[in-house]
């Protein structure tokens, strides 16, 4: 590294970077050229770039420049049960500049009743203070009614939100019925909201959790066992049925095992609009370690969906990544002590969820994939970054090196082994989910909002510099195809002439069942109030009228509809 | 023919000879002249002299007319040689017939007596007096068994036009000698009473033997109570649940756990009904709102993902539990696919097409005469896509679907016109008991798809097998019931409405198809039923045949894998180590709308309230040997004893 012309003061990095020498690596391309930057963006890229004096320039010697990676999905300072994971934005976001991770997307988490834009402002004030990298927010919709739906309505509108994570899983508590889905889907689609889905079917974890405890296994290895990962392909299934019916975008968050992996290839053969997000420690480990004789290991790795029993998992979660089934990789980040795992010692249902991953999601991804020549570097770029950009609609300023875009930039080094601990990783829990591994490839130096913040192994992070990023509703990446079979679904009557035979005669007496819940359904097979007519009220179907007396006539009396002599259609002429 | 009748004449030289009897594997003394030994014949499908359908064979590919050259060709002579006019059919032989079951075919006569086989063989010997059938070597196949009717489901009152007498008869017609009907109370109603209701109207009317299912429309305690007492004392080993149905059948994920689980104690076939009931309800309020409210509206609202998504679900559950899973009304490609895939993975999973799904499509629902697209509602939906039929065919040609069932529910034009104004009210149901063996002859037989030991399978043995009828029926066997087919290939008729009398209803889905294939004489209880197309059905002789619990077919598997299943705890040392202290926070716990459903639902993962322990409160499910209580700790002894092996 040296300096042109007149030396500045070399501790704070100048805002003016020049890389020389490097090859740039986009998810197209990738082609030797250097890079100027300027004020936090990358003004030019070229040969023979003619620059203003005084900038500090980095020779890469010829190895890779990539877009800093984006971790999808972490939970950063995440409030349980009147504590918080141990890694809060500042520690969470080192470790992500030290894994060549150059912005975060977190999740807000509001309490189920609560209001989500309060959580929104609540995690954008822990954020701002603390954060080292740029981020951004998911919102997860813990429940729903039609105020949540005009806050959803305005986190798309004006905060800058736009996906929204629900939860088919933790019964009684963030688990959603069908119903609700299709409508949260439904109201999504039209917003152009991306619709995340925690997908597990809860009711049959439920059951499952019962009959384990009721055995008298109540270690880590019960919460396995209690959740197999058929129960997710299940649920991954379900929601990419109402994703279908709903035309909406779908995106799968931690795909733990082989066969929701499938679920999500074989519909995106089928054309399904569905992302799938394998996360650092399905890609890296697998579910064996929940049978450690040491309890706290155990307990390390319990994370819902589970890590999948069958060693062959992330081998083949790295194929599908490297095709192209699975879309993007997030660490899905979310720490706890010992201490706190410890709260679950007796009974493996209060173990609080989550692993690390933040920092070793790329080395892990280049090491597993590109190295075993699974994937490409450009592809390896795709995975770990274009294409979570793409999503959040952040594209082209994040995910790739173009000029106009951030200078978010990460000098890779393809040939550095470097073996994973708990003793160095950046990360404040005891415990490294992927201890003793050894993983090739780790990055050189890392440039974030156009500074350079890791260098021969020493972080320069500032706390509270990151910006919140804001997204924009209606995604190309995920609404272009949607959009244009929103053109082509329109469904269609049939014109015919009115049935004018005989009705039979029905009795309402018998069978009245008194539903549980009148909001659901207008249609109560096979009693029916026969009042309530379909068209008529055209999509907002009246509650049930009084039972009739006697044997009602099937038309209402008074709504007769004249067949004129040309035979007109009782269809066509409501339209 | 000649040479048949040779022959024939031989055995009878013979049989006047000897007072052994023979039963089906013993060595015949001069068997070895007689024709049926002729290693030719045993050959099923090749060419031997007496098999006149070896011949008409390659017609049935040519475009020729075929209707006459299978007249002569198959023309049946009966040649009744009554020796004793009071026979009062008690005693029958079919002689020179050609035995087909679902794992070989032979050719062997058929001696019944007391409605009972009670030899089949060569030259049997066999008492004076007996009516003689000649089959002349055309197929004597077990009678069919449909395992899906639904003769009196009431719908808002009424009920379907085709009675159990009026349905029996037409499954008589079409060669199906056993029904298993479908008892479909109402929530709220008994399902003991429900089942009386069924079997005395069952008892008065129909023709042919039956059986009951059971659907489950709610689930509570006293369901569990009556089940019990019916798969005990009333002989149901089957019985349905739904997924779809909003608000009136449909049960959650949870209930449909405990169901399979308690179903599966008692040694029950769990039937399914796979459409996603909550995104139907969603689907209906859309496609009404959009003012689309003719029969176009039911397949639109019910699109065959829905379907597929149930069958997965339910194959889901059928795995957790370890159960068996019977999908009913496979009408989709999906549906059908996802079957096969779960089968695969070694899931134990029936699935179930229908007549209307295997030889017709959704096509219909747009037709402009409203009437007849009516007729074509039922649930799931048939599929809009035309080459349905032909890929549920190869799926059940291949045994990836094994039984074929019609789920003849029939109502009549102004029945169906209940909904003429709204889709969603229309009375669910197709015809069908009466074509089913005849289609799946002519759409898969016929076209090579499946052999004749297949069909037998799927029409008759797979049904015995899953339902524990086996062998008592779906099987031409010494001691089985005399429930018999002769088969005739080549017969073709067009189905009309118009023409079969034998049922009531006045549209029927498979108009002015051309079927091949037809029961030339079938007999039911050892009597002769049908014959030359006339019905000659008493009403009220069709018994109720009983079904025991744990049927092999389905629950072998099971039960291995039960003992394979146990899971076990890993024994470690107990945690020493700090513990972080979490306040209580009772705010947390959300009421449940619904207490009676799940022991666990009172823990709200992942924020749990910590005093409430699983197994202390849970109440009686928890049960009480697990010993730890909140006040009660678990001394670790200085060898490090386990704190999970203390626990037993």
């Amino acid at each position: 590294m040296s300096y042109q012309g007149k030396k500045n003061i070399p501790k704070i990095t100048s805002d003016r970077l020049l890389i020389k020498g490097g090859r740039i690596v986009n998810d197209d391309q990738s082609f030797h050229a250097d890079i100027y930057m300027e004020d936090g963006l990358i003004k030019q890229i070229g040969d023979n770039l003619i620059v203003p004096g005084g900038v500090k320039t980095i020779e890469a010697n010829g190895k890779m420049v990539i877009p800093g990676g984006i971790d999808i999905h972490t939970h950063f300072q995440m409030p349980y049960r009147g504590t918080t994971t141990v890694d809060d934005f500042n520690q969470g976001s080192k470790a992500a500049l030290a894994g060549g991770t150059t912005m975060i997307v977190d999740h807000v988490i509001p309490e189920p009743g609560t209001s989500l834009m309060e959580a929104y402002d609540q995690w954008r004030q822990w954020a701002d203070e603390k954060t080292c990298c740029d981020y951004s927010l998911h919102v997860d919709i813990t429940h729903w009614n039609d105020s949540v739906k005009q806050e959803v309505d305005n986190l798309i509108k004006e905060k800058g939100v736009n996906s929204f994570h629900v939860y088919m899983a933790y019964k009684d508590y963030y688990q959603m019925s069908n119903s609700e889905l299709y409508e949260v889907f439904t109201f999504l689609a039209e917003r152009g909201g991306i619709a995340q889905v925690h997908a597990e079917n809860g009711e049959i974890i439920a059951e499952e959790q019962a009959r384990m405890l009721q055995m008298g296994i109540t270690g880590p290895e019960g919460h396995v066992l209690s959740r197999p990962e058929e129960l997710e392909a299940e649920a991954v299934f379900r929601a990419i049925t109402i994703a279908s019916q709903t035309n909406c975008p779908l995106y799968v968050t931690r795909v733990m095992s082989k066969s929701a992996a499938d679920i999500i290839s074989q519909a995106r053969k089928k054309g399904n609009v569905v992302f799938g997000e394998p996360i650092t420690a399905s890609l890296g480990t697998d579910g064996t370690h929940y049978w450690s004789k040491n309890w706290a290991k155990a307990a390390s790795f319990v994370t819902s969906p589970p890590l999948s029993p069958d060693p062959t998992t992330p081998d083949y979660l790295n194929t599908l990544l490297s095709s192209g089934d699975l879309s993007v990789t997030g660490s899905a980040h979310c720490t706890f002590s010992v201490a706190q795992k410890a709260i679950g010692k007796d009974d493996f249902t209060q173990i609080p969820e989550g692993v690390n991953g933040v920092e070793e999601r790329m080395a892990l991804i280049w090491d597993k994939a590109v190295t075993t020549g699974k994937m490409d570097e450009n592809m390896f770029v795709a995975v770990t970054s274009t294409n979570a950009a793409k999503i959040l609609n952040l594209y082209p300023r994040k995910g790739r090196i173009a000029v106009g875009s951030d200078a978010d930039l990460v000098i890779w080094d393809t040939d550095s082994i470097r073996t994973i601990t708990a003793k160095t990783h950046n990360s404040a829990a005891e415990y490294n989910v992927f201890e003793g591994m050894e993983l090739r490839g780790a990055p050189l130096v890392v440039i974030c909002q156009g500074k350079i913040v890791l260098e021969d192994g020493n972080l320069h992070a500032t706390s509270g510099v990151g910006r919140f990023i804001p997204c924009s509703p209606f995604p190309d990446f995920a609404y272009k195809r949607v959009k244009a079979r929103k053109q082509l679904a329109v469904l269609r009557a049939v014109p015919r002439g009115m049935y004018d035979g005989p009705v039979s005669e029905f009795s309402m007496s018998r069978g009245g069942t008194p539903s549980a819940s009148a909001r659901t359904s207008p249609t109560k097979q096979p009693v029916r109030n026969l009042h309530q007519s379909g068209f008529s009220l055209a999509g907002n179907p009246a509650p049930c009228g009084p039972p009739t007396p006697d044997d009602v006539p099937i038309r209402p009396a008074g709504r007769r509809i004249v067949v004129p002599p040309g035979g007109r259609s009782n269809i066509t002429s409501l339209s | 023919r000649r040479k048949s009748k040779q022959s024939c004449l031989r055995r009878f030289a013979f049989l006047g000879k000897t007072e052994k009897s023979f039963g089906m594997f013993s060595s015949v003394e001069g068997a070895f002249d007689s024709k049926t030994i002729d290693f030719d014949n045993y050959a099923v499908g090749r060419k031997g002299s007496r098999t006149p359908r070896s011949g008409s064979r390659e017609r049935l590919l040519d475009t020729g007319d075929p209707v006459e050259d299978a007249r002569t060709g198959v023309e049946v002579r009966f040649s009744t040689e009554k020796e004793s006019p009071d026979g009062k059919n008690e005693r029958l032989l079919i002689k020179g017939g050609r035995v087909v079951n679902d794992d070989q075919s032979f050719y062997a006569d058929v001696y019944i007596e007391d409605g009972l086989i009670k030899q089949v063989g060569e030259n049997l010997v066999v008492p004076g007096g007996v009516k003689v059938i000649e089959a002349n070597g055309r197929m004597v196949i077990p009678g069919g068994i449909d395992v899906n009717t639904c003769l009196m489901k009431p719908f808002l009152g009424t009920q379907p036009v085709d009675d159990f007498l009026q349905g029996t008869k037409a499954a008589i017609a079409g060669g199906t000698t056993m029904i298993i009907d479908h008892v479909t109370p109402q929530p709220e109603d008994s399902l003991l009473e429900a089942f009386e209701r069924w079997q005395e109207a069952a008892d008065k009317k129909a023709c042919c033997d039956y059986s009951l299912h059971v659907d489950i429309p709610q689930w509570n305690e006293s369901v569990k109570y009556e089940l019990e007492l019916l798969v005990q004392e009333k002989g149901v080993n089957s019985f349905q649940v739904y997924m779809a149905y909003k608000d009136v059948y449909q049960m959650t994920d949870s209930q449909l756990y405990e169901a399979f689980s308690f179903l599966k104690q008692l040694g029950a076939v769990v039937l399914v009904h796979a459409e996603n009931g909550d995104l139907i309800a969603q689907e209906q309020r859309k496609i009404l709102g959009m003012g689309i409210t003719g029969p176009e509206g039911h397949p639109l609202s019910r699109p065959e993902e829905l379907e597929a998504e149930a069958v997965f679900r339910a194959i889901t559950l059928g795995n957790r539990v370890n159960c068996p899973v019977y999908i009913t009304k496979v009408m989709s490609k999906s549906a059908a696919d996802t079957i096969t895939q779960a089968r695969r993975k070694g899931s134990v999973v029936f699935g179930e097409p229908i007549t209307a799904s295997l030889a017709t499509d959704g096509s219909h629902y747009w037709s402009k005469n409203w009437a007849k697209a009516a007729a074509y509602v039922t649930s799931p939906p048939l599929s809009p896509d035309p080459t349905t039929p032909d890929h549920l065919h190869t799926l059940l040609a291949c045994g990836d679907l094994q039984v074929v069932g019609s789920s003849h529910c029939a109502y009549s034009t102004s029945q169906k016109a209940v909904g003429k104004d709204d889709f969603t009210l229309i009375p669910e149901g197709t015809n069908g008991v009466e074509e089913r063996m005849s289609f799946v002859w002519d759409k898969a037989v016929a076209m090579g798809k499946m052999d004749e030991n297949q069909f037998v399978a799927v029409t008759s043995t797979n049904a015995a097998k899953i339902f524990n009828l086996y062998p008592r029926k779906g099987r031409i066997a010494v001691g089985s019931d005399a429930d018999i087919v002769i088969w005739d290939p080549d017969s073709v008729k067009t189905i009309t409405a118009k023409l079969h009398k034998h049922n009531a209803s006045e549209y029927n889905i498979f108009e002015g198809l051309e079927c091949r294939g037809a029961p030339a004489m079938v007999l039911s209880q050892g009597r002769v039923v049908y014959e030359d197309g006339n019905l000659q059905t008493q009403q009220g002789t069709g018994r109720f045949i009983p079904r025991k619990p744990f049927p092999d077919y389905a629950y072998q598997r099971v039960k291995f894998r039960n003992q394979v299943k146990n899971k076990q705890g890993v024994t470690r040392g107990i945690y020493d180590g700090p513990v972080y202290d979490v306040i209580p926070t009772p705010k947390y716990i959300t009421p449940a709308p619904s207490a009676k459903t799940s022991p666990t639902s009172h823990q709200p993962p992942p924020i749990r309230n910590l005093h409430q322990s699983n197994f202390s409160l849970s109440g009686a499910q928890i049960d009480d040997n697990v010993p730890r209580r909140s006040g009660h700790r678990i001394v670790a002894p200085p060898g490090g004893r386990s704190n999970i092996t203390s626990l037993g």
